[in-house]
């Protein structure tokens, strides 16, 4: 019997027999066993639980959202290398096969699902709330259940690494090859439930915000009034309402596939596979506008803050975001164009995919004419905004390129088109996040990050983009399919794949320099104590102590400009006197709550069954995530109010400091 | 972290008397549901989408004309439209402050839904022992997806609702049992509004 | 830290220049040997050039605002802080890019039709037809009419249209000789039609183009293109000197696992459509759309659905060929 589970575990539980993935086993252990005995030795884990397992602190919520897609992304760019090692020296044969397949699966899925959207939706929790004069979003259990949701459906995605198996068939997973018939492993059943756990939370998370902003902003403020990162959230967010509910369903379909012989997407019985292919796209399109529009949000942020001037063209801008969103739900067969849809459909859907250039360009003019006639200073997140400009519009352009249907027969599923998406993916989202990041880090921890580190970082991931992802448009024209782990070496592919994978690795140097950015940043902390830290800012976030309060604003703020906080600066640089201020009230507040942990562990607990077709843990772990919705909804004490005293004692401590 | 600010939890409920601040707050919440009910017509939609692709695909196995059998599902519908009908007299009622009348008529809608839910299964159980199962064909796969998650949702809203009845049994009729009863009966409505589309696109289109 | 980066700069761009500039026949979605992949090149460079029309100014736009408007206390440049509006700006750059896409989007719609991959090609030869199916992990060729059988290699007559019927026989691939002319999904259950051309005689890199599982990589394929005589010269020896492709050969055959080039002098008749055919169930109820029908293949029990099936499918799954 102890043989048989040991047996079990050896040959089926755990990956066995790869010394990469040993090494990776052994140290997630180790690190897994100093966690627990530095938390108990600290005597830490009553703090963990109170002030962040159970917290609904959006700003809470939003820091374990960053620390989170940082690992992610940790992880997605050692996937990253490890290609990039392998297809520079395929003769050597790094990695076989089989594992070069699981690699370049879990980096797509990683970078885009579990890096890019935790690093979004971070800073829609730090920054919303506090752009629209709010003390919490609408909905502060939910966004607690939506991150926990996340995260552990990021953690059943990712221990497949060294249990049971990584999923191998592309980040898409296009049936047959997703089918059992092409992958009878359970990486794919990890993927389908790592996704679908972590893809409710964000469904929850776009409801939440669109409802943030609708009803929560301070009073006084229009929609024409809301800083334009709010507005980007705005249009994001109504996307991932339209477009995540297909996700579900999607995945759902492939699930019953596989766990109960459905005939969705099967090639036998009826089933057809190209549904999956348009349904998979009719999210995964919108799914990258939704993370990009953020990302233009943070540059017209920064552009204004750091020209000293007044966007340029609000109304265009904000028209411009929301006709993005609205297109990008018709352009999905771009993806297909060889799919032999017919001239009529192909031509439709490339027309509608180059009308997104044209907001998109008159973003760019808008984005040039708020610097013009300003001052710019290069501060490290104009830094990244004014690198973002060149990059992103050369990768428009290839995507204008690859819209031509055409043209697209000779550049569909090649390096041109991996190129292409990098180019605006990093340009565009990591870029912009990261310059939202570094914007908005004084707000979120009340110290800036180290200026000169940061800028060696900067000038490191530039370079090492460049040198990584041009040769890529070269090897596409030179007819080089993406995912191919090896390949002939007369093709003369591989000097250019050295370049690049030189440059990848530049980039993996740029985040080290970032990691010790941080870490030197902590050690060295200079306190920044005025609450507005680059002193230019302009928006509601930058009037408050940095970090804010827990109730963010003592008094609500009255709002009549979508520039307030600037044009109160102006107003009291021109001697005129603040209105006196109100009395202070006692604040509502939610009241922490450890269910959406507890029952994104019945969720994990339940994927996790399902993953193994084992009904003993799936059906106690949904039982349990019912339980926990009962006992939601059976509790009325959620809330509670700050009493004036301590808002006040609170408010001196925070003034004290100045 | 470095900012850690006042300990919060443990504030006893501070009832202030701040109604206004509450009926607010009860708004936003109705406002969030009409949110959700938005995603899951997309939901609903795509799964209808997915049903329009496959209806042809039979596989050469049975197909909907053999197997539907129209009297149940007339039933099943009456009783969905009925059970529509009693959750908005139940509502009638809240607002008459009746807290009685809310209760009975919760039940009766309740009964409903359980028969209706009883109604479905039936059907299902014998389909599969005729040997019509999700996994005979595309056509079933889509069939059994999309009428079985209608029943799903109608299931979950019967919990929902038996939850509700012993809240407002236990508090009775306050600002926030009002708005879990009006939520109730929107999502219900919904459902009703949904099984129709149901009713037209699978069982009718599927016989004629 | 300046000086590093003053310097790598520079260095970088040549080193981008030196990648660009160098071994240029390789780039050979830019060298087309057939009608087909020489309209896919014009069209790229006409794209390109439209692109470069608002890229270069903006690029330079970027550049001049960036340094002109600087933060210094000697800059003389006008300071505006709230000037956020100007109506004639912004129709100048709505305008532009409508101007732009209109342009190209005319072009697009002109070539899609042109070189919609099913359109015969026009010529005063014959089209031969080649039927190509993506197995796991190998290309397997027929020739109907020749009746003789390939794998990982195709031949060609120049000057000739081919006829190319592609199909996968599990995973979906995609068909791809980039010096012809551009792609075509494999499909299981699907027969696409792609009809391509060499004008010269040479050898050509064919590949798959969509993942289709482990040994993927391994999924390349030669085109051999001669001059007519060449080919009939080895259709004859193909016929007179490889062996035969059995059916229980072509089950060896579609294992999965790669395999070298191999030849075959028969092959099962019908094998192509007995592929596409394979999933089809018995009365035919939900035929798989082929690149030649225009809908499923009429159901005799639900006869009645037809037409709308056609109609959803047309709105929700283009999968047709025409």
């Amino acid at each position: 019997m102890l043989k048989e589970f040991w047996d079990f575990l050896m040959n089926d539980f755990f990956i066995t027999g790869d010394p990469l993935i040993l090494g990776a086993q052994v140290s997630i252990g180790l690190s897994m066993v100093a966690i627990v005995i530095a938390l108990s030795y600290f005597k830490k884990w009553r703090w963990l639980w109170t002030e962040w397992l159970t917290t609904v602190d959006h700003k809470k919520i939003g820091i374990m959202y960053v620390i989170a897609a940082l690992l992610m992304l940790f992880r997605g760019g050692v996937d990253a290398l490890l290609i990039r090692t392998q297809l520079a020296m395929p003769q050597l044969e790094f990695l076989h096969a089989g594992h070069y397949n699981a690699i370049f699966t879990t980096h797509g899925v990683i970078m885009i699902l579990f890096m890019a959207m935790p690093l979004m939706f971070g800073l829609f929790n730090i920054v919303v709330p506090l752009q629209i004069g709010a003390r919490d979003v609408a909905f502060p259990y939910l966004n607690s259940l939506s991150f926990w949701l996340f995260f552990f459906g990021a953690m059943l995605f990712n221990v497949s690494f060294v249990i049971g198996g990584s999923p191998d068939a592309g980040w898409l997973a296009y049936p047959p090859l997703s089918e059992l018939s092409g992958s009878p492993g359970l990486g794919q059943d990890f993927y389908i439930w790592g996704i679908q756990i972590s893809g409710i939370g964000s469904l929850a998370s776009g409801i939440n915000f669109v409802v943030t902003i609708l009803k929560m902003r301070a009073p006084g403020m229009k929609l024409m009034q809301m800083p334009m990162f709010t507005w980007s959230v705005l249009s994001s967010s109504i996307t991932i309402m339209f477009a995540f509910p297909i996700l579900t369903v999607t995945l759902f379909l492939l699930f019953i596939d596989r766990y109960l012989g459905a005939h969705f997407f099967t090639l036998d019985g009826g089933g057809n596979p190209m549904m999956y292919i348009n349904l998979i796209w009719m999210w995964g399109h919108p799914e990258v506008y939704i993370v990009i529009l953020p990302a233009f949000g943070v540059f017209s942020d920064v552009v204004s803050a750091f020209s000293k001037k007044k966007l340029f063209g609000y109304k265009s801008m904000v028209f411009a975001l929301m006709s993005i969103s609205f297109f990008s739900f018709f352009t999905w067969l771009h993806h297909f164009f060889t799919m032999g849809s017919g001239a009529d459909v192909n031509a439709f859907f490339a027309v509608t995919t180059m009308l997104i250039a044209i907001p998109t360009g008159v973003k760019v003019f808008n984005w040039l004419f708020t610097m013009f006639r300003g001052r710019i200073t290069f501060s490290q997140p104009m830094l990244w905004t004014i690198a973002f400009i060149p990059c992103f519009v050369v990768g428009g352009m290839t995507g204008v390129m690859l819209s031509v249907a055409p043209a697209d027969f000779q550049f569909h599923n090649s390096y041109f088109l991996i190129a292409h998406f990098h180019q605006v993916l990093i340009g565009g989202v990591v870029f912009g996040y990261f310059a939202g990041l570094y914007y908005w880090w004084p707000k979120m921890f009340g110290f800036k990050l180290h200026d000169g580190l940061g800028k060696w970082a900067f000038w490191l991931w530039n370079i090492g983009f460049y040198v990584c992802f041009m040769p890529q448009y070269a090897l596409g024209l030179m007819g080089m399919t993406r995912r191919f782990n090896e390949y002939n070496f007369d093709l003369g592919w591989q000097p250019l794949n050295i370049v690049s994978t030189v440059g990848a690795f530049i980039m993996g140097l740029a985040f080290i320099f970032q990691v010790w950015q941080i870490a030197h940043s902590i050690k060295f902390l200079k306190k920044e104590k005025s609450g507005d830290a680059w002193g230019d800012g302009r928006t509601l976030e930058w009037s408050i102590p940095s970090p804010a309060p827990m109730y963010n604003f003592a008094r609500l703020p009255e709002v009549s400009s979508s520039d307030e906080w600037w044009e109160e600066k102006q107003r009291r640089a021109n001697g005129i006197k603040p209105k006196p201020l109100a009395p202070l009230e006692p604040i509502h507040m939610p009241k922490n709550s450890g269910i959406p942990f507890i029952m994104s562990v019945f969720f994990f607990i339940a994927g996790f069954g399902f993953v193994w077709h084992w009904t003993w843990m799936l059906v106690p772990g949904l039982i349990g995530v019912a339980v926990c919705m009962f006992a939601r909804s059976f509790d009325y004490d959620t809330d509670y109010y700050i009493p004036v005293d301590e808002i006040e004692r609170t408010e001196a401590a925070l003034k004290g400091g100045h | 972290m470095a900012h850690t600010v006042t300990p919060h939890g443990g504030h006893g409920h501070n009832d202030h008397g701040h109604h206004d601040d509450h009926h607010d707050h009860e708004s936003i919440k109705v406002l969030g549901f009409w949110m959700f009910l938005v995603t899951d017509v997309i939901l609903f939609g795509t799964l209808f989408a997915t049903f329009a692709v496959l209806h042809n695909s039979t596989n050469g196995g049975p197909t909907p004309h053999e197997m539907f059998e129209m009297p149940g599902v007339i039933a099943e519908t009456f009783i969905l439209l009925t059970s529509s009908f009693t959750s908005g007299l139940a509502v009638l009622q809240m607002h008459r402050g009746n807290k009685k009348g809310l209760i009975g008529w919760l039940i009766i809608t309740a009964l409903l839904g359980a028969s209706f839910i009883f109604l479905e299964v039936s059907e299902f159980i014998k389909m599969v022992d005729e040997g019509v199962t999700i996994g005979t064909s595309g056509f079933w796969s889509a069939f059994f997806t999309l009428v079985g998650t209608h029943g799903l949702h109608v299931s979950v809203g019967l919990c929902w609702m038996i939850g509700l009845m012993i809240q407002i049994g236990k508090r009775g009729i306050t600002p926030v049992t009002k708005r879990k009863v009006t939520i109730v009966s929107l999502y219900w409505h919904f459902l009703d509004v949904v099984w129709i589309f149901v009713l037209t696109v699978v069982y009718l289109m599927g016989v004629m | 830290m300046r000086k590093t980066i003053r310097f790598l700069v520079p260095m970088m761009l040549m080193l981008i220049a030196v990648m660009l500039s160098g071994c240029s026949d390789k780039y050979i979605v830019l060298d087309p040997k057939g009608p087909i992949g020489e309209s896919q090149k014009d069209l790229i460079w006409i794209t390109v050039w439209l692109c470069a029309i608002i890229l270069v100014p903006v690029l330079i736009l970027t550049a001049v605002i960036v340094w002109k408007y600087r933060d210094r206390k000697d800059n003389k440049s006008a300071y505006q802080p709230n000037w956020e509006h100007s109506t004639k700006l912004e129709t100048i750059w709505w305008a532009i890019p409508i101007v732009i896409i209109a342009i190209l989007a005319t072009v697009t719609i002109k070539y899609t039709y042109d070189l919609e991959p099913s359109k015969p090609l026009e010529s005063a030869k014959q089209p031969i037809t080649i039927e190509a199916t993506s197995l796991d992990w190998k290309w397997l060729f027929t020739y109907p009419q020749e009746g003789i059988s390939t794998v990982n290699y195709v031949q060609i007559p120049e000057d000739t249209p081919i006829r190319f019927r592609v199909t996968a026989d599990q995973a979906m691939n995609s068909f791809w000789i980039p010096q012809l002319g551009g792609q075509i999904y494999a499909m299981s259950g699907m027969a696409m039609t792609l009809y391509l051309q060499a004008d010269e005689v040479g050898d050509f890199f064919g590949t798959g183009a969509n993942f289709t599982g482990e040994q993927f990589a391994k999924m390349t394929f030669d085109v051999k293109s001669t001059s007519e005589a060449d080919y009939k010269t080895w259709v004859d020896s193909v016929k007179s000197s490889a062996p035969e492709l059995t059916e229980e050969g072509f089950q060896q055959l579609k294992q999965p696992g790669s395999s070298d080039k191999q030849s075959f002098s028969a092959f099962p008749k019908g094998l192509f459509d007995q592929v596409v055919m394979q999933y089809v169930g018995p009365n035919g109820a939900d035929a798989p759309h082929s690149g030649q029908k225009s809908g499923p293949v009429k159901d005799e029990e639900g006869g009645g659905h037809d037409t709308s099936s056609t109609e959803v499918e047309g709105q929700l799954l283009p999968v047709m060929n025409h």
